[in-house]
């Protein structure tokens, strides 16, 4: 960013007149590859260091809530205390059907944060290969690819919702799964077409024409050289839908597609907490704080990794 | 180029045979009889819950039922959903309001979105990225019920700066606040996006040449900077019109429109294939033509960018 | 909603309306000389899409019906209470219950000018029984002697052996309906029913003048009827989004509108329908959202009201639920009542707009009674849950491989109950039990009519006509068209039967309330609790009611 700021005055910056990196060559070292590369200049980051740590939290809490808490949850759950204030061992008060909202929230941590990123990775893997796959081909590829997308940008998530809970296998085990698949099944269009839009941006650039020329096989210039710059649009997108996903989940648990009301979840709690406000909206307030708790983090992690694959925005 | 977009309008052919036959297979899977669910609680003779069946044409296999709703809509007879009701009055009815609603909201999300994101990423790092990015995380946590919900109660009921609902008056002005709303979700995304372009293309060669020939510095943010950045921005812009005109069911709720995500869910819950059939197909042509345009605006944006051989 | 929806309601209140209630000068509350009224301002009130064409006879939920119920008068009406009053009918009577002689009242026309005779009630009727014109209210007229004729079907079998009937009516017209004279209806019931003429308000029995039977389907866009409304103009039914009806001048019955018209607002919702009643936009709503519940009456200070209305809940238990079953089964249910702190729910969690039951029927009834033997097991007891439970436990342990699902629709604001009733039977019985969720109503009710349900299910029922019978017969009698659960106890199905032949209400009354005492021993179903029907209104109108049904009389709204 400094340079940026000399640039101004119509002289090459300081940092860039020594001629030295690129006219000694050390050819005998093994050349870093991009993944090495970017790691080492990751680890150094204190946006990836904060937010790995607050993920690391996050996992803990997910993993092992009786560490967090000691009020089951789902137990004792008693109406004269709906929508109470905080009081001694209930930090956060109580919902309207008078669970503990703290607890609730803890042991929400799970499945809440298995939707997101199951979801998230399922629509990365499904979105990024066809969109990449469409992009960069192009023709009938993406023809064939990018109308499939289309087919299944269209259909109602409800309707998808409704049909895929009711195929015998997930009528009898709502879980954590038939949410993701859901999701997956409806969102992977979007990041297809983000991905391909990227793709198509920078197929056609000098350093991929560069590498095909040095014998880099099609294939090979995709993946290596493509892909890595066209990422920066997918990682933004799927660390905000990390949270959308989180918050669709309570959407869907509550029309009655989604996941059974044993297994608890901020959704469940954000979407019953409807009920409350008008007269309690704390209640609503807490979970979505750990929502965007949880979205911050990524937001963080995925700036900080885009960074690092970004060849152009090195600092030194 | 008219190759092109004759070959890729062609492309609607199958993508609406294979939307029609899914989402019907779909509706038709779905669990309970809509006739019967038609009457609730009190359900009227067995014969009336047949003969609407027959009616309907409920009472034929799948392939005879897809096969009667193709042979219908070639020969432009939408039929009737329902509740008796002609669906071409109903999507006449419904996608103005809609397109009204989503066309707002995209405007909205997209200024908003790209002015704040491109300020973000020119001032990274600063008080204003940050501050940014705390609002944009706002708008993704906080469910778009309660948003809704707060907006109405502030703006239509406190301040009275709006009518809080739509319902049969729904013009430019009173589809404001609903697509705020709707706008809002995607405003987010919007907004880091054009970001995290900026960043990157911050640093970019030909940013360094343009500097270096002497341009200023808005003309090098606006038509260098900006214009390379728009690609991924102008993907999502054009995929998110999509959920803006299909998918705006909780916010057309709160807001009482009469538009196309209000119908699609009803017709989803009652399971009323024709119509739920109809309006996705629709949307589906809403798509073709956005993904189209974007794949234009690609060319226009990026003059590298090539589709004819 | 979704209950709300599909149900039935009925007669708008009547002639007595103005003597009993006293609201010739705006009732309720706020009502008085203070304000000055303007007859002829039009009035906008909550509503949604009529599911059906607007004919009487065709509109079995709330929305078209209470549209219906404004448009047309019918033979008789029901007052605020729930009593039946005479309207078009001079006079009904019968001396054994089976033969009836209606006298029509001469004068009354229709929009168009058409008349309203004797033979207008006797066509509409045929009309609507017959089965080939698929009248969704046509079973009404099941008790009339030819009814059976008229709504004959033939049943076939497709070839995946699905069994379907088609209408085949054997006669057009039901022999027990015969026109006397001009004003005289003389009809034939197929037994003896001492209650049937209580049922004569209903919309189903509404006059239809010719032009409806010759195109029902177009007339029903464009209704033409005798009620204190007509339709503003040709097409003032706006598909989702408005009806527009204005006063009837010509109206000279009970029902006089006080207001210039109705327009009947659409919304999917009752959320954003009650934030367009706090800013005015809206004069009345009977559908409030349940985050409003506790705060509708601060909200509206002094322009609510809380009347109860024949509605109310109930949760089943299907007899083919293998823990349910025999006499460990009998114990559970009693067990499940105890466990249920029915006074605690319709405090917290609808402050107060519900009342718990003490009965199968509803209290706005007449005959109902508080004192029924064996109704002491829906009072809220812990210790004899748990001990019942245990009792039953020795005789057959439970098995509790699952949780115990109660199954609902999510549309209609189900959840919040379910979940406090979950939790009481976690809390007092200790066995997990959560709600089973569906998001089309459809699914539950194909469950339940196929006999499969997992667990147990919430049910409830709406009065089509003010009767202890009509709470009884179509839920619990064998056989009958709502008993999906297929509940069958021979001893109740034969009280009933006596009482319907009994001689005089009072009588029938007593063999309703015997054979609910089978009800409270077999306990297929916990009564649950009554509903009330809260409304509120704007500042622009004086005030406004709500009838025997909860249905409100917006015929007496006043605007400002």
């Amino acid at each position: 960013m400094k340079s940026n700021r000399q640039i101004e005055h119509f002289v090459a910056p300081v940092d860039e007149t020594p001629l030295l990196p690129t006219d000694t060559l050390r050819v005998e070292a093994a050349p870093l590859s991009l993944w090495a590369d970017a790691w080492r200049k990751l680890r150094r980051r204190p946006l990836f260091i904060i937010s790995s740590v607050m993920i690391l939290l996050i996992i803990t809490v997910a993993l092992f809530p009786g560490l967090f808490t000691q009020t089951p949850p789902n137990q004792n759950c008693l109406l004269a205390n709906s929508e109470a204030g905080p009081t001694a061992g209930h930090p956060l008060g109580f919902t309207f059907q008078g669970c503990d909202v703290y607890s609730r929230i803890i042991h929400g941590t799970q499945a809440s944060l298995s939707t997101g990123v199951l979801s998230v990775l399922c629509v990365l893997v499904i979105g990024v290969t066809f969109g990449a796959l469409a992009g960069y081909y192009g023709g009938w590829i993406d023809a064939v690819l990018a109308r499939l997308g289309d087919i299944f940008f269209a259909l109602p998530i409800l309707l998808g919702a409704l049909v895929i809970t009711q195929l015998p296998f997930f009528r009898e085990n709502k879980s954590v799964w038939t949410v993701v698949l859901v999701i997956s099944m409806l969102a992977w269009p979007q990041m297809a077409r983000i991905t391909r839009g990227a793709v198509i941006e920078v197929r056609h650039a000098d350093f991929v024409t560069a590498a095909r020329a040095l014998g880099v096989s099609k294939f090979g210039a995709l993946a290596r050289h493509v892909l890595p710059n066209a990422i920066a649009p997918v990682i933004v997108l799927a660390t905000l839908e990390l949270g959308v996903f989180i918050v669709l989940e309570a959407t869907l648990s509550f029309l009655g597609v989604g996941m059974p009301e044993s297994i608890m979840s901020w959704g469940h709690d954000i979407s019953a907490a409807q009920t409350s406000i008008r007269t309690n909206p704390m209640i609503l307030i807490y979970p979505a704080i750990a929502l965007s708790v949880t979205v911050l983090s990524f937001i963080m992690l995925g700036d900080a990794v885009r960074d690092a694959l970004d060849p152009k925005s090195r600092q030194r | 180029m008219t190759r092109y977009i004759l070959r890729r309008l062609l492309q609607v052919i199958p993508v609406f045979l294979g939307t029609t036959l899914l989402v019907y297979y779909m509706v038709f899977a779905l669990p309970g009889d809509p006739i019967a669910a038609l009457f609730g609680d009190k359900q009227p003779p067995q014969s009336v819950i047949d003969a609407l069946r027959a009616q309907y044409h409920l009472d034929q296999p799948f392939l005879v039922q897809y096969g009667i709703f193709l042979k219908n809509l070639f020969t432009f007879d939408l039929g009737v959903d329902y509740t008796q009701q002609p669906i071409a009055a109903t999507l006449a009815r419904i996608f103005p309001v809609t397109a009204m609603l989503a066309i707002e909201a995209l405007i909205i999300q997209a200024v908003f979105g790209v002015a704040f994101g491109l300020f973000a990423g020119l001032r990274r790092g600063k008080l204003f990225d940050s501050t940014v990015l705390v609002a944009s995380l706002v708008v993704i946590a906080v469910p778009t019920f309660v948003l809704g919900f707060v907006f109405q109660l502030i703006f239509g009921v406190q301040l009275g700066w709006a009518k809080p609902t739509v319902g049969a008056n729904a013009n430019w002005e009173t589809l404001i606040l609903p697509a705020v709303v709707l706008g809002l979700v995607s405003f987010a995304y919007v907004l880091r996006l054009t970001r995290t372009s900026v960043i990157e293309n911050m640093n970019a060669d030909y940013v360094r040449t343009a500097t270096a020939k002497g341009l200023s510095r808005p003309r090098v943010v606006m038509t260098h900077i900006l214009r390379n950045s728009m690609i991924p921005v102008v993907t999502y812009l054009g995929a998110n019109l999509g959920s803006l005109m299909g998918g705006a069911i909780v916010t057309e709720g709160i807001f009482n429109v009469p538009g196309v995500g209000n119908k699609l869910y009803q017709a989803v819950l009652r399971g009323e294939g024709p119509t739920v059939v109809i309006i996705v197909s629709v949307l589906v042509l809403v798509f073709v033509v956005a993904n189209l345009l974007v794949d234009l605006l690609y060319a226009w944006l990026d003059p590298r960018i090539r589709y004819e051989k | 909603m979704r209950f709300k929806r599909t149900s039935t309601v009925l007669g708008m209140a009547a002639a007595a309306a103005l003597a009993l209630s006293g609201c010739g000068g705006g009732g309720g509350t706020t009502g008085g000389g203070t304000a000055s009224t303007d007859p002829n301002k039009v009035i906008t009130a909550y509503s949604n899409e009529p599911q059906n064409p607007l004919l009487p006879a065709n509109t079995n939920e709330v929305y078209g019906g209470r549209v219906v119920e404004l448009l047309y008068e019918g033979l008789r009406a029901y007052d605020p209470s729930g009593k039946p009053i005479n309207a078009l009918a001079e006079s009904i009577d019968s001396s054994d219950a089976q033969n009836w002689t209606i006298k029509v009242k001469k004068g009354s026309k229709f929009t168009n000018g058409e008349e309203v005779t004797a033979k207008t009630f006797v066509d509409s009727w045929n009309f609507a029984a017959l089965s080939t014109n698929l009248q969704n209210n046509g079973s009404f007229f099941e008790s009339v002697e030819g009814y059976d004729a008229v709504s004959a079907v033939t049943k076939s079998t497709t070839p995946d052996g699905k069994t379907t009937s088609t209408p085949a009516p054997k006669a057009q017209t039901m022999s027990g309906l015969v026109l006397k004279d001009d004003s005289t209806i003389q009809v034939k019931l197929a037994q003896p029913e001492a209650d049937w003429s209580l049922r004569l308000g209903y919309s189903a029995f509404y006059p239809l003048p010719s032009a409806a039977l010759k195109d029902p389907k177009a007339f029903g866009e464009n209704p033409i009827g005798n009620g204190p409304y007509k339709m503003a103009k040709t097409g003032a039914w706006v598909h989702d989004q408005s009806i527009s009806l204005v006063r009837n001048d010509d109206y000279n019955g009970p029902r006089k509108a006080k207001n210039g018209g109705v327009t009947f607002k659409f919304y999917t919702d009752p959320g954003p329908a009650y934030t367009d009643m706090q800013a005015d936009n809206l004069d009345v709503t009977d559908v409030l959202p349940s985050n409003a519940l506790k705060t509708f009456t601060s909200d509206f200070q002094g322009r609510n009201l809380i009347k109860p209305v024949a509605l109310n809940a109930t949760l089943n238990i299907p007899p083919y639920n293998p823990n349910f079953q025999g006499e460990a089964g009998k114990l559970r249910r009693q067990a499940l009542s105890y466990a249920i702190n029915r006074e605690e729910i319709c405090k917290v969690v609808f402050n107060g707009t519900r009342t718990p039951a003490t009965e199968y029927t509803s209290p706005v009834l007449d005959g109902y009674s508080d004192k029924i033997p064996g109704n002491e097991v829906l009072k809220f007891d812990a210790a004899k849950a748990k001990d019942l439970w245990a009792q039953a436990e020795k005789i057959k342990p439970y098995d509790a491989s699952k949780p115990l699902l109660i199954a609902s629709n999510t549309d209609g604001g189900n959840k919040e109950w379910i979940d406090a009733v979950a939790n009481g039977f976690k809390n007092n019985l200790g066995i997990q039990a959560e709600i089973q969720p569906f998001a089309k109503f459809a699914e539950v009710l194909n469950l339940r009519k196929s006999q499969s349900l997992p667990g147990l299910t919430r049910a409830g029922w709406q009065g089509d006509y003010p009767s202890l019978y009509n709470f009884l017969g179509p839920v619990w009698k064998t056989g009958a068209s709502s008993n999906y659960e297929k509940f069958s106890y021979p001893e109740f199905d034969k009280l009933l039967q006596e009482g319907l032949a009994a001689k005089s209400t009072a009588d029938a009354n007593a063999k309703f309330n015997k054979a609910q005492e089978v009800l409270f021993k077999e306990l297929p179903g916990l009564p649950l609790w009554y509903q009330t029907r809260p409304i509120v209104w704007s500042n622009n109108v004086v005030s406004a009611e709500t009838g025997w049904n909860g249905a409100v009389l917006y015929y007496n709204i006043q605007a400002k």
